[in-house]
Parts: structure tokens; sequence; C-alpha cells
């Protein structure tokens, strides 16, 4: 089987992210492979072990996102893919990276292609949808379960906390939910054997891809931080005292109601 | 020069870390209470193929390098340093001798278990009366046809009830008054060989620190470890490897320290300001920090050193010294940051000033240290 597997290389979930110059200050920062793409990997690396084939990691991004596919490869993943376009273009979106996803696929005739549901940082949840789309292949977001024999796909989908089972065919693309799997650890042998795996980097050249073929369709007017949190407060005296303060408050003051 | 770890232990560093955070942290102040063994998390360690991490792939080892293992121990000992002394001395003590004299047959034998993590590594040397001056070892083993009887104690023996086999340092000979001091390895289910579990300690309290009785074991000729009458030089080899695990560990217990330290300095107001702001307590806190760079800067030398395959004996006796005694006053200076909490077990604080003084005494004190390195430097 044929498997490809997107990847993103995100901000540690325990950075605290600081704006400098209008952008995200990506100084001193640590990074990760997106936590929904590393269910995406354990899930190949298991699709695979089950039903045989190759496990590819696709990312779209710069010279340092090495180190991620590295990580992917020492979980499992067979090659990976390094699409670098840090000299080709300064502001992408959604639009951008699918594109070029869907570009390099083209040709690789995939049966089965996995991402996370979400980013953890821009959090759209657009990138595999819209790979899905240019390649006119079905698609299933938010998996928590996944089983295949021959054809057959059985798709378990979480829908707000309840689940839908569906089922379809290969080829098709689903993007992985929390509590699809639990992502193993790399092995000490995996890592070892990590840098000896190939890795391909491409540029959009390379993918006879112009930099207008990708203009990003949305424009960023202004990044901004949540308002600091000021202090809470803490009602106090008997149970209807308190009711009533709630809603006076959430009336005047917080103006929610 | 170049001061940046390879990628591939960047990504040991990074996966170790992250293993210990979720697996070995959580549990380490019930292990400290309950004096539990940490097996689980060894059995876990075992299927990352960690346990033979230095070795070579042909005895199911990992075929990575000193600096690597200085990382798993640093960040192991930094969740948990009854962890993390399980596993340097399971490395370092245990399978190290056998994979450096062991014979071809032995290390089949013996190194593959170890590596798989089957069997934790173990190594026999201290005595009652016998530890760096190894001149006062009394366990003798007496040829008898093809056979070694044994007889003697040991003591402060770690990981030995869960080890299948330990090597194990035993009078082969007397001329006059010198003895030959010969390694062999032992089955722990030998008939006579007793391994007792009831040592009260200081800290550390979730190792395995054990006592060995041996009453006329007897054990084949061939399980002489190497050559007969190497077991002097063969130990103080060991040791030197053995120092730089006890290096890691104390960079890993001291930056625990530093960063519960620095995160609750920023959290605690007194006098109307954060700790932190206060002269006195960012100057222990900028000490800390630099102590620490130090330390492990040290540490990485001598493993780098022993990586090249260049003498590092000075290096490496230096690195445990120097990060052993940091690693007391760092801990010691984070209890007193934290005031009264920094006294409670909660705070986990205090047990790292309990685990870290072990260092300073365990695989030769700091003043067997200043000795190898006087003797190093010519005097």
């Amino acid at each position: 089987m044929n498997i490809y597997v997107l990847l993103k290389r995100t901000f540690d979930t325990e950075e605290r992210i600081t704006i400098s110059g209008g952008r995200i200050n990506e100084d001193g920062a640590e990074f990760i492979i997106n936590p929904y793409d590393e269910y995406a990997v354990e899930e190949a690396i298991q699709v695979r072990d089950e039903h045989g084939g190759e496990v590819t990691v696709v990312t779209v991004g710069g010279e340092d996102a090495e180190k991620q596919l590295r990580t992917a490869l020492a979980m499992g993943a067979d090659k990976a893919v390094l699409i670098n376009i840090e000299d080709d273009l300064d502001v992408t979106d959604q639009y951008t990276t699918a594109k070029i996803i869907a570009t390099y696929l083209g040709d690789k005739e995939p049966d089965l292609i996995l991402a996370g549901n979400v980013a953890i940082d821009n959090g759209t949840g657009q990138v595999g949808p819209r790979v899905a789309d240019l390649l006119g292949i079905p698609y299933i977001t938010t998996i928590t379960d996944l089983k295949i024999d021959g054809d057959k796909v059985t798709v378990v989908k979480d829908v707000e906390g309840d689940e839908e089972t569906i089922e379809t065919t290969l080829p098709l693309l689903v993007t992985a939910q929390q509590g699809l799997n639990e992502p193993r650890y790399p092995s000490l042998p995996g890592i070892m054997k990590a840098k000896k795996k190939p890795l391909d980097e491409l540029e959009l050249d390379d993918l006879d891809l112009d930099e207008d073929d990708v203009e990003a369709k949305t424009k960023t007017i202004e990044v901004f931080l949540p308002p600091a949190k000021s202090a809470g407060k803490v009602l106090e005296g008997e149970l209807d005292d308190q009711v009533k303060e709630l809603v006076s408050l959430l009336h005047n003051e917080a103006k929610v109601i | 020069m170049n001061w940046d770890l390879t990628s591939e232990q960047e990504l040991i560093k990074k996966t170790i870390r992250e293993f210990a955070k979720e697996e070995v942290a959580k549990g380490a102040i019930e292990r400290d209470r309950s004096k539990k063994f940490p097996q689980e998390i060894f059995q876990k360690l075992a299927k990352l193929g960690m346990m033979g991490l230095p070795f070579p792939e042909k005895y199911g080892g990992g075929g990575s390098d000193t600096i690597s293992f200085a990382i798993v121990v640093e960040e192991l000992s930094k969740a948990c340093a009854s962890t993390g002394i399980t596993y340097s001395a399971h490395i370092s003590l245990g399978a190290a001798p056998i994979n450096m004299f062991g014979t071809e047959e032995q290390k089949e034998k013996y190194l593959l278990p170890l590596c798989t993590g089957e069997s934790l590594g173990a190594f026999g040397l201290t005595e009652p009366e016998a530890g760096s001056d190894a001149g006062g070892t009394q366990t003798t083993a007496i040829e008898e046809g093809d056979s070694f009887i044994i007889n003697g104690n040991k003591c402060f023996i770690t990981n030995a009830s869960y080890a299948k086999f330990l090597a194990l340092t035993a009078v082969t000979n007397r001329k006059e008054e010198k003895k030959e001091i010969t390694a062999i390895i032992v089955p722990t289910d030998a008939d006579g060989f007793t391994i007792i579990d009831n040592y009260e300690k200081m800290g550390l309290n979730a190792s395995n620190t054990t006592e060995l009785v041996l009453e006329n074991v007897k054990v084949p000729q061939e399980n002489v470890l190497g050559k007969r009458g190497e077991g002097f030089k063969q130990f103080l080899i060991t040791l030197d490897g053995g120092r730089i695990g006890i290096g890691a560990m104390a960079v890993g217990i001291a930056q625990a320290a530093y960063e519960k330290s620095l995160n609750y300095a920023k959290k605690r107001k007194q006098f109307g300001k954060s700790l932190s702001k206060f002269q006195a307590i960012q100057f222990k806190l900028a000490d800390m920090a630099m102590k620490l760079e130090l330390a492990r800067n040290m540490v990485y030398k001598a493993a780098w050193l022993k990586d090249q395959g260049r003498p590092f004996t000075k290096e490496a006796a230096m690195c445990k010294l120097y990060a052993s005694e940091i690693c007391m006053e760092v801990t010691s200076q984070a209890v007193q940051i934290h005031g009264g909490y920094g006294y409670m077990r909660d705070y986990e604080v205090e047990r790292y000033m309990r685990d870290a003084k072990l260092l300073e005494i365990g695989e030769g004190t700091s003043e067997v240290q200043r000795m190898v390195i006087a003797r190093q430097i010519g005097c």
C-alpha cells in the first residue's frame, strides 16, 4: 500500500508565544511534529505493518523541518520528502500548502493519505481536505478508528464527541483526531537508522510550479495576542445572592447578555 | 571544534526527555516513599532499545555512544534519580566490563540478555573492608578441579536483585603480600549465593542496593571475565566509565533542582515582589545556572574523549567530582529558595538533596576522585 502522511512542524505546545514586528517570534523556540500529525504518522506505520507497503512523510516548509521528518523516520516511516519553499515564498496560506502537496502527489497514486485534524498553530484544518479535493478523492476528517479490508475502509469519525461510522473505499484521505492511537516513542534502533533512510528535498521548480501558481489567497491584516487575563472574582454569600450578583455582573460589567 | 550534538544525539535527547517526563517523573515521589523498584519503566526502556545503548549491534546493542549514554542518564535522573542510577549502573558497571573484557562466548551469553533488558547489569566490587582500596578485598575464589569455590561478602551492590548474573571480584591467589584479584561472572541463582535487599538508605530509595553473601559458591573457571589476575585493572577501567554516569546523574538532578527553583522564585511573592527580583535569590540562581553549564560541559568532554578512544581517566574523575559537588550545592540551595515548602516531600527538592549525597560517595568518594586527579597530574 502506498501511504503518505502530511506533516507540519509546529511550536512546542509548552512554548510561550510572543510577537515582534507583527510576526510570531520564533527565536529560541522549540519545535515539534504537530501532535495531530503524530497520530497520522503512528497510524500510517500501523497500517503498513498490517497491510505492507511504504510510508512516505511529506512536509512543506524550510530546512529546519528536516528534524521533524527525521523524527518520523525514526518512528518507522520509510521515506521523507521536504518541499522547501524557504527561498521562493514569503507569504503562504492553506491554499499554497495544499496546492503544492497535491501537485507533488499528483503522479504518486497514493492509496491512503493521512494528515492531522488540525495544526496546533494556525488551527485551520484545511490542508488535508483541500489536498483530497484537488486530487479528486474522498476524505474523512477527525477519525478515531481506521480499518482496511481490501479496498473497503471502515472509519469511525468523531462528531463533536459523538461517533459516526463510515464505510468508503481507497484511495482516501483521512485526518487524525486525538484517540486514534498512542504514538510510539522513536526506538534507539529507529533513531540510529533514521539518518540512512531517504529524505528527498524538492523546490517549487521541481514540481513545475511558479510562485504565482501557489500565491496565497488570503492576507494577514494583523497579528495580536489575546488580552491578558485579569484576576478573577470569587462571589461569596448566600447562593441566591450570588446568582443575582452574577447575573447583574454579566449584564452590566461583562456586558455579554 | 564543534559544540553541537549530532542529529542522533539530539533525537535521543528529545525522545528520552519526553519519555522521562511522561513515564518516569510522575511516580517519583511515590516510589521514593514506597521504595518500589521501577521495574515497568525498565521494561519500557528495554522496548525502546535503551538497555544496550552504547554496545555493538551484534550483541543486541544500540551502536550508540557515551555522549548519548550521558544524555539518557541525565534525563532519567532529572525525573527520578533512582531510575537514573539503575540505568547508569546497568550500562556502565554491569554491561560495560563484559563488553570490554569478555570473551566472544561471554559476550554472546551475557551481554546479549543485558542489551535486551532480560537481565539488569550489576558489578560486585565493594566489600565491608574494601572499595576503592581493592587491596582490602577478602572474598576468595579457590580452585577446585576446573571450578572456583567462592566465599565472601559484598556490600552496596546496585541492581543485584534484578540481575541474572554479575561479575564480582575475588582473590584468586596470593604472592607474599600481593593479592591476585580476578573478576568472575557468577549466576545469581547459584547454590550458596544470597542477595539481601534490606538497606535503609538516605535517598535513592527506589533503586536496588544489596548485600551479597557467597558461601561455597561453585562456578566453572570459564566464568573468569577475560583474563585471570586482571580484576584490579579491569575495575579501574570500569569505574572510569561509571564516573561519567555519576557525573551525568548529578547534572540531571541539579538541572531539576534549578528549574524548580527558578520557577518557584518567579511565582512566589514576598514583600510585594517575586523572589526572583531579590538580588540574594538572583545570585543563587545565577550560580546554579553557571555551575550546571560547567558540570555538563565536563561530563560531555569526558564522554567525548571516551568515544574518541582517548585517555579520559582524569576528565572522568573531574566530571564526577565537580558535578556531584555542585549537585549537592545546587540541591541544598534549591531547598533554601523554597523555604519551608522545600523541606516538604511534595516539592521534590528535598528528595533531590538526599539523592545527591550518594553521588559524592558512590564509585569513589570525592576524596578518592582528588587522589585520582592528583595521580594523573603527576603528584
